[in-house]
């Protein structure tokens, strides 16, 4: 998926070009150790005005999911996943994506998935696909 | 109980446009229509309005969300008001066009208030396929829109899909739950005479219906429609002399809460029991003293979770309850979107929610009339969260 693409701020850069390096980063406060998605520039759980980017495993596990049949804008490519997932080293951590690298009807509440990402310009869209050897 | 600005306030007069897909009038003449019906319901003048609000102002683009705003009211009809108003989307909801003039009217900056809102996404989608989609036409997206729009999410369609498919893993609904709703709803528009669909579907026709997004099918979803609704609203002390029963505002309830796309918490429900818990802390009624519940219904999934919200039913229980529909009928325990709703009389953006509720208690709803109703319940929203409780009198 794509289309349009997330335009860049300094909020937003490590989120959507962290894949350039293989690697997902995540809005992370230094003070209280929490992880928050989408970013923001401060951490609204404990007030602390800094906030940093930090890599994560990429692991995560679907909370919902749907399989989009109907093409909502003229070039629109169906069937796609559209899914919640909750990333392995937060509990309510939870990225929009798509389920990419495999069957639309294999996709489960609870599968255990992993990040990829793919490029378009200058972003990295993190997608994730079921995870090999689980 | 304490005398909350609502309470002041009451609804003297009602007006829709004729609903259609695509219009072949303007968005604007469709308004005026709306509008001049609710003064004269009101047995008022044009002179007489001084205050104009709409939600969510005019917005000049493709979308046919809002085609006309509180300027285009002005000019059209001649006003001139003191006072004027639009919601942005970021507020609770359709509703709070309501919540905005209640507050000015307790406060005594305005006098009647003419409420409206008007859609024309069924123009818009004859105009251009994919003219509702989110993201608007730039190459970019920004702020919220994208972490949702380069995964193709670009309805909220799929992302109430995920609602309701979290709902279903969590509750065990059934689609044949989900779809009563559906199947509710086109009954009810069979009795509107102003509605969009009114063939009857059963749940046969349902669960073969096209798949949108999964588990929600093509009547899951609301019919994109052209058409307005417009209120006046004055204050209960001045408005004793019109010819309508007041419809009086008991109690309103919102949630500032954006599930979905930010930080959301839970998938089986939105923010709306907030909502619903602040509108009956600030009244005594209760949920089984509601004659008539107009609940929204932009996609089905939504329905339940107000429904549960709101206390007619417990969490996780409102595929039961309106499973067969029989609840929800006519001669039911909780008469529900007895308009058709916006699955089937088309969507009218909670607006046709507030009006058919104010319909059915001045007793006008014709074949779908329910047995003297005092008590109406009516909903707006999912993305932004609204709730009032009418009484009749």
């Amino acid at each position: 998926m794509f289309e349009k693409i997330p335009a860049l701020d300094p909020d937003n850069s490590a989120f959507w070009t962290s894949g350039k390096n293989n690697e997902l980063r995540i809005c992370h406060c230094p003070q209280c150790q929490t992880y928050q998605h989408p970013p923001l520039p401060v951490c609204p759980q404990c007030g602390h005005l800094e906030v940093e980017y930090k890599p994560v495993s990429g692991k995560a596990e679907v909370v919902s999911y749907t399989v989009n049949w109907q093409p909502w804008a003229p070039n629109q490519k169906v069937p796609f996943v559209l899914a919640v997932v909750e990333l392995a080293e937060q509990k309510g951590v939870w990225l929009m994506t798509n389920i990419v690298d495999c069957e639309p009807e294999e996709v489960s509440i609870g599968m255990k998935v992993s990040v990829r990402f793919e490029n378009q310009d200058d972003i990295w869209l993190p997608v994730f696909r079921p995870e090999v050897n689980a | 109980m304490m005398n909350y600005a609502e309470k002041q306030v009451a609804i003297r007069g009602i007006g829709q446009s004729a609903v259609s897909r695509p219009a072949k009038d303007s968005a604007l003449r469709l308004t005026v229509d709306a509008c001049l019906a609710a003064i004269a319901d009101a047995g008022l003048k044009p002179s007489d309005i001084d205050g104009v609000m709409s939600y969510p102002g005019a917005a000049d683009n493709a979308t046919g969300f809002s085609p006309v705003g509180v300027h285009d009211v002005r000019l059209a009809l001649g006003l001139q008001p003191t006072w004027y108003c639009s919601t942005a989307l970021e507020s609770a909801g359709q509703m709070s066009a309501f919540f905005v003039a209640i507050q000015a009217l307790a406060a005594r900056t305005v006098k009647n208030v003419l409420l409206f809102r008007t859609t024309g996404e069924a123009s818009a989608r004859a105009r251009a396929k994919g003219a509702m989609a989110w993201g608007g036409s730039d190459c970019q997206v920004f702020g919220m829109w994208q972490y949702a729009v380069p995964y193709g999410s670009v309805s909220p369609a799929p992302w109430y899909a995920m609602y309701a498919t979290r709902y279903m893993h969590e509750f065990g609904l059934t689609p044949e739950q989900l779809g009563s709703v559906a199947v509710h709803a086109r009954k009810m528009a069979g009795l509107n005479p102003n509605a969009i669909y009114r063939d009857p579907i059963t749940i046969e026709d349902y669960l073969a219906s096209r798949m949108i997004t999964t588990p929600l099918r093509m009547f899951d979803c609301d019919v994109p429609v052209d058409g307005s609704t417009a209120f006046v609203l004055s204050r209960c002390d001045e408005a004793g002399d019109g010819p309508n029963p007041l419809i009086r505002i008991e109690a309103i309830g919102s949630r500032f809460e954006t599930g979905g796309l930010r930080q959301p918490t839970d998938m089986t429900s939105f923010g709306a029991e907030a909502a619903a818990n602040m509108m009956w802390s600030r009244t005594d009624l209760k949920p089984g003293d509601v004659d008539v519940a107009q609940i929204y219904d932009g996609f089905s999934i939504l329905t339940l979770h107000w429904l549960e919200a709101l206390g007619f039913c417990g969490k996780g229980e409102a595929g039961a309850f309106v499973e067969k529909g029989e609840r929800i009928g006519l001669d039911g325990e909780l008469p529900m979107n007895t308009s058709g709703g916006q699955l089937s009389a088309g969507r009218l953006h909670g607006f046709g929610h507030t009006y058919e509720a104010c319909l059915q208690l001045l007793g006008r709803g014709g074949a779908r009339q329910v047995d003297a109703p005092e008590v109406a319940v009516t909903c707006n929203g999912a993305y932004g969260l609204g709730c009032m409780l009418l009484t009749k009198g």
